[in-house]
């Protein structure tokens, strides 16, 4: 109830008339390999909200970043449509920015110029967005890091800073695939909580690959649970907790009931992906 | 008794942060060498045309001086040919192969066994095609230097994260961009490598090229010396390009520096701070 409730006083009203953001409609994926075809995706059908935010969790190889590289424009679909924004998808859009495991900084570029990167890729005029990085950086507490290289940064920060350059040219669309896999566990909660903050600032349509429960629970509206390979969808949960979250809520009685249900899907599956 | 202690100890410590400059390192090591030679020959009574004593060598190259730097033209001009040349030829070769597996599978095994003919063997034969001149002394530096520079510039090419390209197809880059901005500069530390060894290399392929049909160069200086049994002359001549080797190496390496002061080998070390 409250899922639907928070959609309806924290969007924009032509958010509410449209509705669906993004679409996905018997979506299915075959790896063609020297080996052989390797079904991944069996048929998905997903409608995500404009600035919903929606984690997907699903034991390993189950096709997670298939389908978000599906969405991102970076694969082709071996069957079905993806539409963002009712344009279909079939290479890039525009309006997306994309966050992977690793934060995949260039090196030989300071943090600023790595956010700005996206813009530069993009052949916009950087000098346009340099206001929108410095707000971003701050935003993501890297305050007096712009001017360091990415190798003298902790993982946390090389990773928010990969979220602001997925964020910089203010995209519809955020994509992350396993974000925090590579943070221990402080820093990974730590991030949750700012990663919450920013999209709540940002209100932008989110789709969160991980394999932490207690992150989708705590940072989504709806986590979709995917069963094993061929990855299908299992289950979908309306997360009906209020917002803005704090990091306790991950110690009351309904977050641990959201994190309990859904595990019991990896356990019947016999495949706990932690 | 807690004084001299000091003193030893201090002195001690002097002479381990002498040790430890980079710069002195290898100059004690010739040191050492030079020490080890002179007493090898003294104590076992090697006649000088066997081996010269140093002292002999230092002598013929400070009495030769001007001869053997008037030599060195050549062979440098040669030397440097032939390597411009290896990486003009041998880098795009290289972008190529690793571009295309296709090209890959018509060039690269072609190229190995080009490598494997033994270039001494076929040098005498350039003097046949291309006559006394400087032109097949640069093809032999050419054909030595190429190929360590196409194997590293293939694989720094190839070496690039598949996170990185899906980045820069997130980010809608053209070819030309991607290029110029990602895989080129992530290029450049294993280009320089090959680039390093080509250069060490280019000098031997000189100095062959200048064994089977030249009148000048350090090469035919050795030649000469060896005819005459002139030992400390043939060790002077190998000093001085042993010499051009090196500087070549380190002039090299102070352009890498320049271009790459973001690679990993040159951060500083975060253990070796006080
Ligand atoms: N490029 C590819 N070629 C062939 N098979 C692939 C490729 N990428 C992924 N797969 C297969 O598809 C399945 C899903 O992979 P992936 O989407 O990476 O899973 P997840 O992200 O959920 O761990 C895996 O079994 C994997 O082996
Ligand atoms: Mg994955």
């Amino acid at each position: 109830m409250s899922a639907a409730l928070h959609r309806i006083d924290t969007l924009a009203p032509r958010a509410e008339a449209s509705g669906t953001h993004i679409a996905i409609a018997g979506l299915t994926k075959t790896y063609k390999t020297r080996g052989g075809s390797v079904p991944s995706l069996k048929p998905i059908d997903l409608n995500i909200s404009k600035g919903e935010f929606v984690a997907i969790v699903g034991p390993s190889g189950c096709g997670k970043s298939t389908l978000l590289k599906l969405v991102a424009g970076l694969l082709p679909a071996t069957t079905g449509t993806i539409t963002i924004g009712g344009v279909k998808v079939t290479q890039p859009p525009d309006g997306v920015g994309m966050v992977f495991q690793s934060p995949v900084l260039l090196p030989w570029r300071t943090v600023r110029d790595n956010v700005l990167l996206q813009v530069e890729m993009r052949g916009r005029p950087v000098a346009a967005y340099r206001e929108a990085a410095a707000r971003l950086l701050h935003t993501a507490g890297l305050d007096g890091f712009e001017e360091r290289f990415p190798w003298e940064l902790s993982g946390g920060m090389q990773q928010r800073a990969a979220i602001c350059r997925a964020l910089v040219h203010d995209p519809e669309v955020l994509l992350m695939d396993e974000p925090f896999g590579a943070l221990d566990a402080m820093t990974r909660e730590k991030m949750n909580a700012e990663l919450q903050r920013i999209w709540y600032e940002t209100r932008k349509t989110v789709l969160l690959i991980t394999h932490s429960i207690p992150e989708a629970v705590f940072l989504a509206d709806r986590v979709v649970v995917m069963s094993s390979r061929p990855g299908s969808i299992e289950a979908v949960y309306d997360i009906d907790l209020p917002r803005p979250r704090d990091l306790s809520v991950m110690g009351e009685g309904r977050f641990v009931r959201y994190t309990q249900e859904i595990r019991k899907h990896f356990f019947a599956q016999g495949d706990l992906d932690h | 008794m807690t004084d001299t202690l000091l003193v030893q100890s201090t002195r001690a410590n002097v002479l381990s942060k002498l040790m430890s400059m980079d710069a002195i390192r290898p100059l004690i090591l010739v040191a050492v060498i030079l020490v080890g030679w002179d007493l090898a020959v003294r104590l076992l009574r090697i006649p000088p045309y066997l081996i010269p004593a140093p002292t002999l060598v230092i002598e013929q190259v400070i009495a030769q001086w001007p001869m053997l730097l008037r030599e060195t033209m050549p062979t440098l001009t040669a030397t440097l040919g032939g390597f411009a040349l290896s990486a003009l030829v041998g880098i795009p070769l290289a972008m190529l192969i690793a571009s295309s597996k296709t090209v890959e599978s018509y060039l690269y095994p072609l190229l190995v066994f080009s490598q494997s003919v033994p270039k001494i063997a076929v040098a005498p034969l350039f003097v046949v095609w291309f006559g006394f001149g400087v032109l097949p002394k640069i093809i032999s530096a050419f054909l030595l230097g190429v190929f360590p520079v196409v194997v590293s510039t293939v694989l720094a090419f190839k070496s690039v994260d598949k996170e990185m390209i899906d980045l820069a197809r997130s980010m809608r880059a053209g070819g030309l961009r991607t290029f110029i901005r990602i895989r080129l500069p992530h290029a450049l530390p294993g280009i320089f490598s090959g680039l390093k060894v080509a250069i060490t290399l280019a000098v031997v392929g000189a100095v062959v090229g200048e064994f089977v049909g030249s009148n000048s160069g350090i090469g035919y200086v050795l030649q000469v010396a060896n005819g005459n049994f002139d030992l400390p002359l043939m060790f002077a001549a190998l000093f001085v390009l042993s010499m051009m080797g090196v500087i070549l190496f380190m002039a090299l390496d102070a352009i890498e520096h320049f271009l790459i002061p973001w690679h990993a080998s040159r951060r500083p070390d975060p253990n070796s701070g006080t």
